[in-house]
């Protein structure tokens, strides 16, 4: 023992005399010490963020549309029904004697695109909630029962905000034109209706999908979300909107003489059916949709901030739902030439918009300009009745400001009162809108009729609407007749 | 009946790994203290033994491809003859680490053949390479100790590897890493992190002044800026930070290290800037659900991985883990915590941890100071390999597109690993004596100059260090 504590102390002398001479010292353990440390911390916040996921992140992924492992359920849950705000069910999945499954959507071509079909990549609602369908919350007794005799569970059922009646009517008002209709509640958000046309049978898709799927087909394309329509005339809300923002004062002094055209910079640009306005004002200009005026003022308008009230009005964002939608386009460079600016302000030009996106403008303006997060799905239930998520209305923010949506509100009531869309007029409700009529294509006869507004009714929830009309005619004609079957079935 | 088969055996799958990941940390409380510590490591093997039979056994019977069984016994005979051969010609190696070993290259081998079988069998007959690879690599290390002055020749081969794929490499997922000889396509930068490991090392075991660590500074750049102009940047990084711990243990300056950090810091985000790949691995990390059509599409199917398999799993072969693009390479974690479950996956990265400690224990150990950097070197290049694969498949940090040493895919990571694993159990085999006097078998390869003496002190430091490191896992 003495001799080994000998040794050791002539090796530290020695270690010590190597110190002296290097540099600098050997490594110490505090090095090692640091090192380890060091990948410790790291390894303890993977480890921490691998705990988090699994407790908190988890369920955004599980539950994602997009995640196919949630297929994985029906191997023990039988997917769950999708119903309407009156109770009827829009989705349901049957079973044959032998427990095969069939989905079934009882109302056929009338909710194609918003329910959605489940099969073959799924659309929809069918897509969005594929999770609730398939996770089941019925009673754990029932469950652990089911799972002993080797049966299925209920999955979860979606309650929609769809309402079946206004559905009806916006589908047949439709007709066989092809378009789409948005119908939303402004003071909440909830959609009440969303048509697209062409549609499908959801019951064949399987059978269908080499027809509905083929190449040019549009017909699983859902246009009330999707659609990128050029706007035409419903647009001079916007433009309206960016007038009166820059002269908020002197807007009431605007005055044009239209002659059923304007020129500048050697571009004409007419006004529908070439007609004359005369001597008008902004709101009267607004009101009877003429392009000359709009043309007008669209030149004394400040590129910068007009884009600036576009972003503003979610041109260029993505809309605050959970369901796929396009995304509207707006652009203006500060350098475009005076052709394109005046095109720009009659919502020609290079912008496009959604029928969903113009329903929440016009549902912002009609709730004093907040916009409230539009939604499709009301809550959703276990098989034995039991609420499991209710969704609460939310508000988006506003778009505008209280003073500026009143505004916006006189210009859509003279456009009922004495403008395009005086079918509207009736006592039984005050309607607001725009109409347009939007070109698609340089020859003259291709157009989309458009119509979006709102109304308001005693002992009723506002409804605010947007319709479009593709390759029929002007929106007055063909587009504010729709949205007056959809408001007239909602007041009665 | 399969059902039962396979959802009885995820849970005590899961159950045996957990036993096992707590005998890796608790065993430090026992190691020098002669029977209860053998004990321990045997009946980690027999726990080992039954995780690898039971995973073997769930994808017999949902597959009921007879070939796996036949595979499986192939597998068998491996490791129980690389565990042999190791106890009778190198008494002396970490049987923890060999324990690891095993532990990983078993459920990486489950979960490659769940995956593909054919690729499963490929990197089998790497590890057959591997098996006499490690089997060498002690008796090699043992014969002299000029490993230390080819300083120049690391240089040369290393930077002439790097160079021949940054020219002929052919580009694959944006990044040009392989070259092809023949029919194999090869990794050169999985072998040369080695070397340039030994060149560090070499460098700076026997002076450590400002200057010498600036010429091995300066020459390391050049590595990681060939592998930079390969758009290898995971490499890159694994490199450079290789450089810097080995620096700052060498000198002993922090700054170094700290320094070294910030202007990888810097670099990453200069990186950032410059590449479009650097930027799609970014946005996919933020938000990968929100560009799930473009850049975000492997995270996010990884995430569903993870996050649909939950804490138990959904069992072997009941997942749809090849969902994930290169599932079997970057993402291999994924898909065993898919099918595997949440809690086999942790103890699978605090294996990963107790690996990474071992290599560290080893360093500390070593009285040569040569050696002792290559052990820095090697333990710390392991370990943010570790970190770089799972933290970039949970989301955790961007991901960089390297392999979790062991379990995932590659000959070259493969081969690779195990020279590395071989390398640390080299030194374990060479490690000064323990204080007990019946250490006499180990060959002590020092360059030191009294023997004797230093075994003693080294003694004392060897059971400071596993206080340590007992203690740290009492804390944990």
């Amino acid at each position: 023992m003495q001799s080994k504590a000998q040794t050791q102390n002539k090796d530290q002398a020695q270690n010590k005399r190597q110190n002296k001479k290097r540099s600098s010292k050997k490594p110490s353990n505090k090095e090692f010490a640091f090192i380890t440390y060091f990948f410790l911390i790291l390894f303890c916040g993977m480890l921490g963020y691998f705990v988090y996921f699994q407790v908190v992140e988890k369920e955004e992924y599980i539950s994602s549309p997009y995640n196919s492992l949630q297929d994985l359920y029906s191997a023990q849950v039988i997917r769950g029904d999708i119903i309407a705000s009156g109770g009827e069910i829009l989705a349901t999945t049957e079973l044959s004697e032998d427990g095969e499954e069939t989905r079934v959507y009882p109302y056929g071509t009338l909710f194609s695109h918003v329910v959605g079909y489940g099969v073959n990549g799924k659309a929809g609602l069918e897509k969005q909630e594929n999770y609730t369908l398939l996770s089941s919350h019925q009673f754990v007794a029932d469950q652990i029962m089911s799972e002993i005799q080797g049966e299925k569970t209920n999955g979860d059922n979606v309650y929609t905000t769809l309402d079946l009646n206004l559905q009806a009517v916006a589908y047949d008002a439709l007709g066989d034109y092809d378009g789409a209709v948005v119908v939303m509640e402004p003071s909440t958000g909830k959609i009440l209706a969303m048509v697209s046309k062409p549609d499908f049978n959801p019951n064949r898709v399987v059978e269908d999908w080499e027809e509905i799927n083929e190449e040019g087909s549009s017909v699983l394309f859902n246009r009330a979300t999707q659609g990128k329509y050029t706007p035409g005339s419903v647009f001079k809300i916007v433009t309206a909107l960016e007038y009166y923002r820059e002269n908020p004062d002197t807007y009431g002094d605007f005055d044009f003489d239209c002659d059923s055209s304007f020129t500048a910079d050697g571009r004409t640009i007419n006004c529908a059916s070439n007609k004359s306005h005369g001597d008008e004002n902004l709101i009267e200009a607004f009101g009877d949709s003429c392009n000359s005026a709009f043309a007008s003022l669209s030149l004394e308008l400040d590129k910068t901030k007009w884009n600036q009230t576009a972003k503003e009005l979610l041109f260029g964002e993505s809309l605050p739902i959970d369901f796929p939608h396009s995304i509207s386009s707006f652009s203006l460079s500060e350098s475009a030439d005076d052709s394109t600016t005046m095109e720009t302000g009659i919502g020609q030009g290079t912008t496009t918009v959604s029928p969903l996106h113009m329903a929440l403008i016009s549902s912002a303006i009609c709730n004093n300009g907040v916009l409230m997060e539009p939604y499709l799905v009301d809550h959703t239930e276990s098989a034995d009745g039991e609420v499991l998520d209710s969704y609460t209305a939310t508000e988006y923010g506003a778009l505008m400001t209280e003073k500026e949506a009143e505004v916006l509100e006189n210009f859509m009531r003279q456009t009922v009162l004495k403008g395009t869309a005086t079918k509207l007029k009736t006592s039984k409700y005050e309607a607001y809108g725009k109409t347009g009529t939007a070109q698609i294509s340089d020859t003259e006869d291709t157009t989309n009729a458009w119509f979006t507004g709102y109304i308001k009714v005693d002992g009723k929830e506002d409804l605010a609407i947007a319709v479009v009309v593709e390759d029929s005619g002007s929106g007055s004609k063909y587009a504010v007749p729709i949205a007056k079957k959809v408001f007239d079935a909602y007041v009665k | 009946m399969v059902q039962l088969v396979v959802q009885s055996s995820k849970y005590i799958m899961i159950f045996l790994f957990l036993i096992y990941t707590f005998l890796s940390f608790a065993v430090f409380r026992f190691i020098g203290k002669g029977k209860t510590e053998k004990v321990i490591y045997g009946f980690q093997r027999v726990l080992l033994f039954l995780i690898h039979g039971m995973g073997y056994l769930v994808l017999y019977v949902t597959t009921e491809n007879a070939q796996i069984l036949g595979f499986y016994l192939m597998q068998l005979i491996l490791f129980a003859a690389f565990i042999f051969m190791y106890h009778v010609f190198y008494k002396r190696a970490s049987e923890l680490l060999m324990n690891h070993m095993c532990m990983l290259l078993s459920i990486s081998f489950i979960m490659l053949t769940r995956l593909d079988f054919d690729k499963a069998f490929r990197q089998f007959m790497f590890l057959l390479a591997g098996f006499v690879v490690i089997m060498l690599i002690p008796f090699i290390m043992q014969m002299g100790s000029r490993f230390r002055n080819w300083t120049w020749l690391y240089v040369a081969i290393g930077l002439l590897a790097l160079l021949v794929v940054l020219i002929f490499g052919k580009v694959s997922d944006g990044a040009k890493i392989n070259i092809k000889i023949g029919s194999i396509a090869m990794q050169p930068s999985e072998f040369v992190k080695v070397i340039f490991i030994f060149f560090i090392a070499s460098m700076l075991y026997h002076r450590n002044d400002f200057k010498q660590i600036m010429v091995t500074g300066i020459i390391s750049a050049v590595f990681v800026l060939i592998l930079v102009a390969s758009r290898d940047l995971g490499g890159a990084l694994l490199y450079f930070f290789t450089f810097l711990a080995m620096a700052y243990v060498a000198s002993g300056k922090w700054y170094y290290f700290v320094g070294g950090l910030g202007a990888t810091a810097v670099a990453c985000i200069l990186g950032y800037q410059v590449f479009p790949h650097v930027q799609n691995r970014v946005i996919a990390w933020l938000d990968p659900l929100s560009v799930f059509d473009n850049q975000g599409y492997q995270v996010s199917q990884s995430l569903f991985a993870i996050g649909t398999g939950g804490w138990f799993g959904l069992g072997l072969n009941q997942g749809l883990p090849k969902k994930i693009p290169v599932v079997e390479k970057d993402f291999i974690f994924s898909a065993i915590s898919e099918e595997m479950g949440g809690f086999f996956a942790i103890c699978l990265i605090l294996v990963c941890i107790s690996c990474f400690l071992m290599i560290f224990n080893i360093s500390i150990n070593m009285k040569d100071l040569f050696y002792k950097l290559v052990a820095v070197g090697l333990g710390s290049i392991y370990a943010l390999q570790v970190f770089l694969t799972i933290g970039g498949g949970i989301k955790f940090i961007p991901s960089t597109g390297v392999t979790l040493p062991l379990v995932s895919y590659g000959g070259s990571s493969l081969l690779s690993t195990i020279l590395i694993f071989g390398i640390v159990q080299a030194l374990y085999v060479m490690q000064p004596v323990r204080s007990s006097g019946k250490g006499g078998t180990g060959k002590i390869e020092n360059s030191g100059t009294n023997k004797t003496s230093k075994q003693s002190t080294n003694a004392k430091q060897s059971t400071n260090a596993k206080q340590r490191s007992s203690a740290k896992q009492k804390t944990k």
